[in-house]
C-alpha cells in the first residue's frame, strides 16, 4: 500500500511532462500514396504551400537497409516564414514546418509535433497567436487524411 | 425568452449528458498508435483476447490516464473519467463473450522475491530487459525487421507498476497471450516459482527506473562564425563529412516557398544524413522524422554569421522515450562538434 502512494507520487512529478498532445499523429486507411496525395491536397486547401518531400525510404534502400516509405514534407507559407525568421531568428531551425508519413502494411500514418510548442521560443503574443493557428490547421490537416478527404 | 432557454438547455444537456464516443475517440487518440482495430503498430496489440481476459478494467484507466513514462505510451490526463469509461468499453467491444475480465483484486501475492530475481534472469530477461526496463523499440512493426514481432513493455515502469495488480502478473505470467512473444510459463515454473518471480517484479517498485521530460533543455543550438556566409557554408559541409555524414542538399530556407529569385540567400540550410543513423533511430521510434534529415542553417542576420541547429534534446522530450533520449544525447553532441569544427 505504501508502495503504491510512492508510485502514485512518482507518477505526478514525472507525468506533469509526458503530454500526450505535443505528438500529434493519425492513422489513415488509405494506402500510401492515396495518404500522400490527401496531405499534399489537405496543405494547398488550406493554404499552404509543399516546399520539398525527402524521401527518406529511397537513400534507406539504397543504404541496403528494408523499409517501407517514409517520407518528410516540408511546408509553409511565404510571408509567415520570412516574418518570422527575420523577427525571431530563433525559429530558423524549426522553419519550415515538418510533417512525417510513412507506411503501415495497407495503412499509412501522419505525425509531426503542435507548433504551439514554440511559444517557449518566442514570448510574442502576436506570434503566440499564429502559433496555435498552425496547430489548428496541421490538426484539421491530418484529420483530412485520417478520415480519406 | 423561454425558447432561448429551452434551447440553451437543450444545448446544455447535449453537451454534458452525450455519453463521449468511445470508438470515435480511440480512433482520434489511441488509433495511431495501436491500430484502428487495436492489432498494434507503435503501440502494443489491445485486441488480444488472453490480455482482454487477464486485466481489469481498472489496469485499462490507469494505464491510459497515467501512460507509461519514458515508454512512449502518453499519459492523457486531460481526458475526463466519462471519456475514459467509453474507451475502456469500447476496447472492451474486442473480448470474446466468453472470456470474461477479472475482478479487481489488490490482494498482495506472497513470493520469495531473491528467488524471484534468479527465475527473472532466466526466464523473462532475455524480452522484458535485465532490470525490467522492457525490450529495444515499440509496439508492433509492419513496415521494417525487428528483433521480437512485439516489443516486450517495460515492467520496471512507473505507469505499469501503479496499474497492474500482482493478479494480473501472476495472471500473465500463467497463460501467457497467445499471438505474441509472451508464452505460458505453466509447464515451465512451479505455482511457487510464479508467485516468487511476481514477487520480484513488485520489488521494481522500491526503486523504479524513472523518465522525466528535460525542461531545462535549450530549445536550438547556435555557434557564431568568423568567416563569411559562403566560407561558413563550405566549413560546414567539410566538417559534416569528416562526422561520417552525407551531405544532401544545400539550400536557402525559402527554396521551395518563394519564387527562386526572390529567395532570401542570407538562411542557408545544409541538410546531411547518415543511413545507418537513421535506419537505428527507426527502430527505436519510427516517429523520428521528425529529425531528419539532420540540418544546421547558416544564417548572416544583422552583419554576423552563425550557425543554427535545433537541440536534438529538447525535441526528444516530445516523444516520451528514454532510449531515444539517449540516441539525442549523441546527436546533440555531434551537432555541437560540426558546428565547432566549422567556426574553428
Ligand atoms: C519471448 C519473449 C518474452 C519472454 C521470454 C517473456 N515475455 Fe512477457 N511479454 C512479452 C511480450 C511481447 C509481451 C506483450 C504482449 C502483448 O502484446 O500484449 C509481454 C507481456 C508481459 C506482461 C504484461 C505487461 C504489459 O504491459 O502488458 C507481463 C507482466 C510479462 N510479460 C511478464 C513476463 C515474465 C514475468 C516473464 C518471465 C517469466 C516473461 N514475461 C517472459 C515477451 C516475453
Ligand atoms: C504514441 C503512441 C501511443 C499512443 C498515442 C497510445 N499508446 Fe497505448 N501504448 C503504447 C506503447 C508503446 C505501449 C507499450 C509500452 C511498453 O512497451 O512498455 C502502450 C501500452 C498501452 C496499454 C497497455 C497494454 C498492455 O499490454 O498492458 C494500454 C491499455 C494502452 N496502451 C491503451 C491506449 C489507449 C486507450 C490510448 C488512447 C487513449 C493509447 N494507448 C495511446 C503507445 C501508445
Amino acid at each position: 500500500m505504501i508502495l503504491r502512494t510512492l508510485l502514485a507520487l512518482l507518477l505526478l512529478l514525472v507525468t506533469a511532462g509526458v503530454r500526450a498532445d505535443d505528438m500529434m499523429m493519425v492513422r489513415s486507411s488509405l494506402a500510401f500514396e492515396e495518404a500522400m496525395l490527401a496531405l499534399q491536397h489537405a496543405i494547398v486547401e488550406h493554404g499552404y504551400t509543399v516546399s520539398r518531400v525527402q524521401r527518406v525510404d529511397i537513400g534507406l534502400t539504397a543504404s541496403g537497409y528494408q523499409t517501407d516509405k517514409y517520407r518528410i514534407v516540408f511546408l509553409g507559407k511565404l510571408d509567415e516564414v520570412r516574418e518570422l525568421t527575420a523577427r525571431y531568428p530563433q525559429l530558423i531551425p524549426y522553419l519550415p514546418i515538418k510533417v512525417t508519413i510513412f507506411a503501415e502494411g495497407e495503412e499509412t500514418l501522419v505525425a509531426t509535433f503542435d507548433p504551439s510548442l514554440f511559444r517557449e521560443l518566442v514570448p510574442d503574443s502576436e506570434a503566440r497567436f499564429l502559433f496555435m493557428r498552425w496547430k489548428n490547421d496541421l490538426h484539421s490537416i491530418l484529420e483530412d487524411v485520417r478520415l480519406g478527404k | 425568452m423561454r425558447r432561448l432557454l429551452a434551447l440553451t438547455l437543450l444545448l446544455f444537456s447535449h453537451a454534458t449528458l452525450a455519453a463521449p464516443d468511445g470508438a470515435e475517440l480511440f480512433a482520434q487518440a489511441c488509433a495511431g498508435c495501436h491500430g484502428l482495430d487495436g492489432h498494434g503498430g507503435v503501440g502494443v496489440p489491445l485486441a488480444n483476447a488472453d490480455f482482454l481476459a487477464t486485466v481489469s478494467d481498472n489496469y485499462l484507466s490507469r494505464t491510459i490516464r497515467e501512460g507509461r513514462p519514458g515508454r512512449v505510451m502518453p499519459a492523457h490526463r486531460n481526458f475526463s473519467d466519462a471519456q475514459i469509461t467509453a474507451l475502456v468499453a469500447f476496447i472492451r467491444s474486442w473480448q470474446p463473450a466468453d472470456r470474461p475480465s477479472p475482478q479487481e483484486d489488490w490482494k498482495p501475492i506472497q513470493g520469495d522475491a531473491q528467488a524471484g530475481k534468479a527465475l527473472f534472469a532466466n526466464h523473462c530477461a532475455t524480452c522484458h530487459g535485465t532490470k525490467g526496463e522492457g525490450g529495444h523499440g515499440t509496439g508492433v512493426t509492419y513496415s521494417r525487421p525487428r528483433d521480437f514481432p512485439i516489443i516486450p513493455p517495460a515492467l520496471n515502469n512507473v505507469g505499469f507498476l501503479y496499474s497492474a495488480s500482482d493478479r494480473l502478473i501472476r495472471a500473465t505470467i500463467q497463460h501467457g497471450r497467445a499471438g505474441t512473444p509472451m508464452a505460458s510459463f505453466a509447464d515451465r515454473l512451479s505455482p511457487k516459482e510464479m508467485d516468487d518471480v511476481v514477487a520480484y517484479v513488485r520489488s521494481f517498485s522500491e526503486a523504479p527506473i524513472r523518465w522525466e521530460r528535460a525542461e531545462n533543455e535549450a530549445p536550438f543550438l547556435a555557434v557564431d562564425s568568423p568567416y563569411s556566409l559562403e566560407e561558413t557554408v563550405e566549413n560546414l559541409k567539410r566538417a559534416a563529412i569528416g562526422k561520417n555524414y552525407r551531405i544532401i542538399r544545400v539550400q536557402t530556407l525559402e527554396n521551395g516557398l518563394a519564387p527562386a529569385e526572390e529567395e532570401n540567400p542570407k538562411q542557408v540550410i545544409v541538410y546531411f544524413c547518415n543511413f545507418d543513423q537513421i535506419n537505428s533511430a527507426l527502430t527505436i521510434d519510427p516517429r523520428v522524422g521528425l529529425f531528419m534529415p539532420c540540418r544546421i542553417t547558416a544564417v548572416e542576420w544583422e552583419g554576423e554569421v552563425k550557425l543554427m541547429a535545433m537541440n536534438p534534446k529538447y525535441m526528444s522530450r516530445l516523444f516520451n522515450n528514454a532510449e531515444l533520449d539517449r540516441s539525442c544525447e549523441t546527436l546533440h553532441q555531434q551537432y555541437l562538434e560540426i558546428m565547432e569544427e566549422a567556426t574553428l
